[in-house]
């Protein structure tokens, strides 16, 4: 019988790749709970207020993102409009082209990730290097990251002390403070010949055009302000209506993700060099990413565009906890990934719609959301989709329904199902090859089956 | 959005839903279930055609099937008094998952309807009819699982307030309480290495604090759990919430 990729995956995962996920995943997850509750009396509700915010950008796209447009050209930097990752990767290739540019240092995006941007560039002879410590690990190791917001959560210090000493950057030395001041070293030389920066962007102002980002290595104000020209890649749902969204969002985002009140750097862009700001880049391009945006906002799990990647998903995820990141196949891993990652897969959705099966539906991930984002409805909405689209992958494992329910629609036969199920006391089990019961029974004892007694109770209690 | 809106309740007469692992396997928490309630002066009623909620279908992702069998539980459990079932997953299939699954259809109110007066036993007991104490006796170190789908309801708290008050139980903590056991019905099965990894977790954590046995408001959770220890060789006692409060009452 068919069996499910992700189940295969974690049982063929290293323990000891198993446990520095869990280890790490865990402490994340309980510092960030320890810090919100003991700082907000009441963290739910500013997790509903979020969600409620984002919920707002996505009903109002239409008339925000032409705002949005029009705010950051008065701020003097241009926008371009990217359908599909090919159009957004064309784009930065323009750009750069047009500049006779051929370095580039990329601060941490998961939407150039998405887009397949650096092998893109590599391919047209541009160097894209990465400079946030995790995805330049990455990088020497042509691998690919495995948590939205700590991308070498499956490797351990002596595996990086490795790599270092392969890629050249000294000899073998696993002491992490060593690895940090080695990439340090080289990468500013990198960024001070960097033709083009590029970054991603956490949030965008719609009411002032202000790209806000964060991150704890400074890497990002580097990337934007060494060199002469800074590209922005960023979806198209990233908005906030207004400033003064961003305390709440970015409080909810530092201490969701890292388990800190603000990350190390926030900044705070708005727009080129100019006469009132004398300091940054001389040209600067936003690009919008749809990249099947679109089509996810028309559907009935549009909640999901709210997400602004903090990971807490998947730190508190017993499934990823147990599979870590590149079991699922695709740039977003976890409880989101397994809904983003398929719807944007648009026609290749068969081939992810196993992702929303790998859950118990347990509901962690909808509680510690800090836009509030109700996975597990979305999870179920999207295992209804593969089933009626007849997708294989999703369908492996999950015995068939169809005989169950007409069983369970009539009474009659249910109750002689329900007496007749003790059959299975007497039944040499463990011989029965039936793939259910061989998965249940290679690990958990079955019980006792005692079909039918609790109404021959009730039935005797009503006589006496 | 997981709490449905409850009118108060205000009569005594109830009907259960003995859910279909109460119905096949676990007849002593149906049996439990109809004598706590009747303890709380409830006049317990059984409908003789109930089958099932349609969780299976609908978490396997055959909606369709789920709405069938849905609709034959809005066809059996009729007229307005609450129904009361003892497991978390189940009421929440009714309460949550239901509406899900009818958003399109044209019977969606009948469903919804149902989902409004549908209990998990021990929260209809203790915010639908106000109990906030119980009487008897019960001498044990109790770890209760937190079933995941009672999570954004007020079983749990429920639960807590009414073992706590019984004279004898102690309520012991343990690690990670917010995870999963690993059950989630076919995810048991179609991913079993990872239900299986889930489940070892889980036990470890609870029996580091010792408990004389594991409680829940979920069979399905305790099966699961149950089934991984007997089968290392080392079992566990397993009861339901509605067990606890049941054999209380046998040493007043």
């Amino acid at each position: 019988m068919a069996k499910q990729l992700i189940d295969q995956f974690a049982a063929t995962l290293p323990a000891d790749k198993r446990a520095s996920v869990y280890q790490s995943t865990k402490s994340t997850h309980e510092k960030r709970t320890k810090m919100l509750f003991d700082q907000f009396a009441e963290p739910n509700r500013l997790r509903a207020l979020a969600g409620e915010i984002k919920q707002h950008v996505l009903e109002h796209l239409d008339t925000l993102l032409p705002a949005v447009e029009a705010k950051l050209q008065a701020n003097g930097a241009r926008v371009h409009w990217a359908a599909t990752a090919e159009a957004a990767c064309t784009a930065v290739l323009r750009i750069m082209q047009a500049r006779g540019a051929t370095k580039m240092v990329k601060a941490k995006t998961m939407v150039s990730e998405e887009i397949a941007l650096a092998p893109f560039l590599e391919k047209h002879g541009i160097e894209a290097l990465e400079t946030d410590l995790g995805e330049f690990i990455v990088q020497i190791d042509h691998d690919h990251p495995s948590h939205i917001v700590r991308p070498i959560i499956h490797k351990n210090r002596r595996e990086i002390a490795t790599s270092f000493e392969r890629h050249g950057l000294g000899a073998y030395n696993d002491d992490p403070q060593t690895i940090t001041r080695r990439a340090r070293q080289f990468l500013r030389q990198k960024y001070l010949q960097a033709d083009v920066g590029l970054t991603g962007a956490n949030f965008v102002s719609a009411e002032s055009g202000r790209i806000v980002l964060v991150t704890n290595e400074g890497n990002s104000r580097f990337s934007l302000a060494a060199p002469p020209c800074h590209i922005v890649l960023v979806g198209i749902e990233k908005l906030v209506p207004r400033d003064r969204d961003l305390g709440l969002l970015l409080n909810l985002l530092a201490r969701s993700a890292t388990a800190q009140q603000l990350t190390v750097y926030t900044e705070f862009i708005s727009g080129p060099k100019s006469a009132a700001q004398p300091d940054g880049p001389e040209e600067m391009h936003v690009i919008f990413v749809d990249n099947g945006r679109t089509e996810v906002l028309a559907s009935e799990c549009r909640e999901i565009l709210r997400c602004i990647r903090c990971g807490a998903c998947m730190n508190v995820c017993p499934v990823y906890r147990q599979v870590s990141g590149h079991a699922y196949r695709s740039v977003y891993p976890g409880p989101v990934g397994a809904v983003l990652s398929p719807l944007l897969a648009g026609k290749k959705f068969p081939e992810l719609a196993d992702l929303p099966k790998a859950s118990s539906l347990c509901g962690a991930c909808h509680e510690v959301c800090p836009v509030n984002i109700p996975i597990p409805d979305l999870l179920l909405r999207l295992r209804d989709k593969a089933k009626r689209e007849g997708a294989r992958r999703a369908a492996a494992g999950t015995p068939p329904m169809g005989a169950w329910a007409l069983l369970a629609s009539q009474p009659a036969a249910w109750k002689a199902a329900l007496f007749g199920s003790k059959i299975i006391n007497y039944l040499p089990t463990k011989l029965l090859p039936v793939p259910p019961l061989r998965a249940w029974e290679d690990t958990r004892a079955l019980p006792e089956m005692r079909g039918g007694e609790f109404r021959k109770w009730m039935k005797g209690r009503k006589k006496s | 959005m997981l709490n449905a809106e409850r009118k108060p309740v205000t009569g005594k007469r109830v009907q259960l839903m003995a859910t279909c692992l109460c119905d096949a396997i676990y007849d002593d928490v149906g049996r439990a279930t109809v004598e706590v309630l009747e303890h709380a002066g409830c006049t317990v009623d059984f409908p003789e055609g109930q089958t099932c909620c349609g969780q299976p279908a609908f978490n396997g992702g055959d909606w369709a099937a789920a709405r069938k069998v849905v609709r034959h539980a809005v066809r059996t459990f009729t007229g307005e008094d609450p129904v009361i079932l003892p497991s978390g997953s189940c009421a929440a299939m009714l309460f949550h998952g239901a509406s899900l699954a009818f958003e399109h259809e044209p019977d969606r109110v009948e469903v919804e309807a149902l989902g409004r007066r549908t209990w998990e036993l021990i929260d209809f007991l203790v915010n639908g009819l106000g109990i906030t104490t119980w009487p008897g006796r019960f001498d044990a170190k109790i770890a209760l699982h937190r079933s995941c789908h009672t999570r954004g309801t007020e079983s749990i708290p429920a639960a807590l307030t009414l073992l706590r008050s019984i004279p004898g139980v102690e309520v012991v903590e343990f690690g990670e309480v917010e995870q999963c056991c690993g059950f989630g019905g076919t995810f048991s099965v179609s991913f079993p290495n990872i239900s299986t990894a889930m489940g070892t977790l889980k036990l470890a954590h609870l029996r580091a604090a010792q408990p004389d046995l594991l409680a829940s408001v979920d069979m399905s959770c305790l099966m699961h759990l149950g089934g991984l220890a007997a089968h290392e060789g080392k079992p566990v006692k397993i009861m339901h919430v509605a067990q606890i409060l049941r054999d209380a009452l046998k040493h007043p």
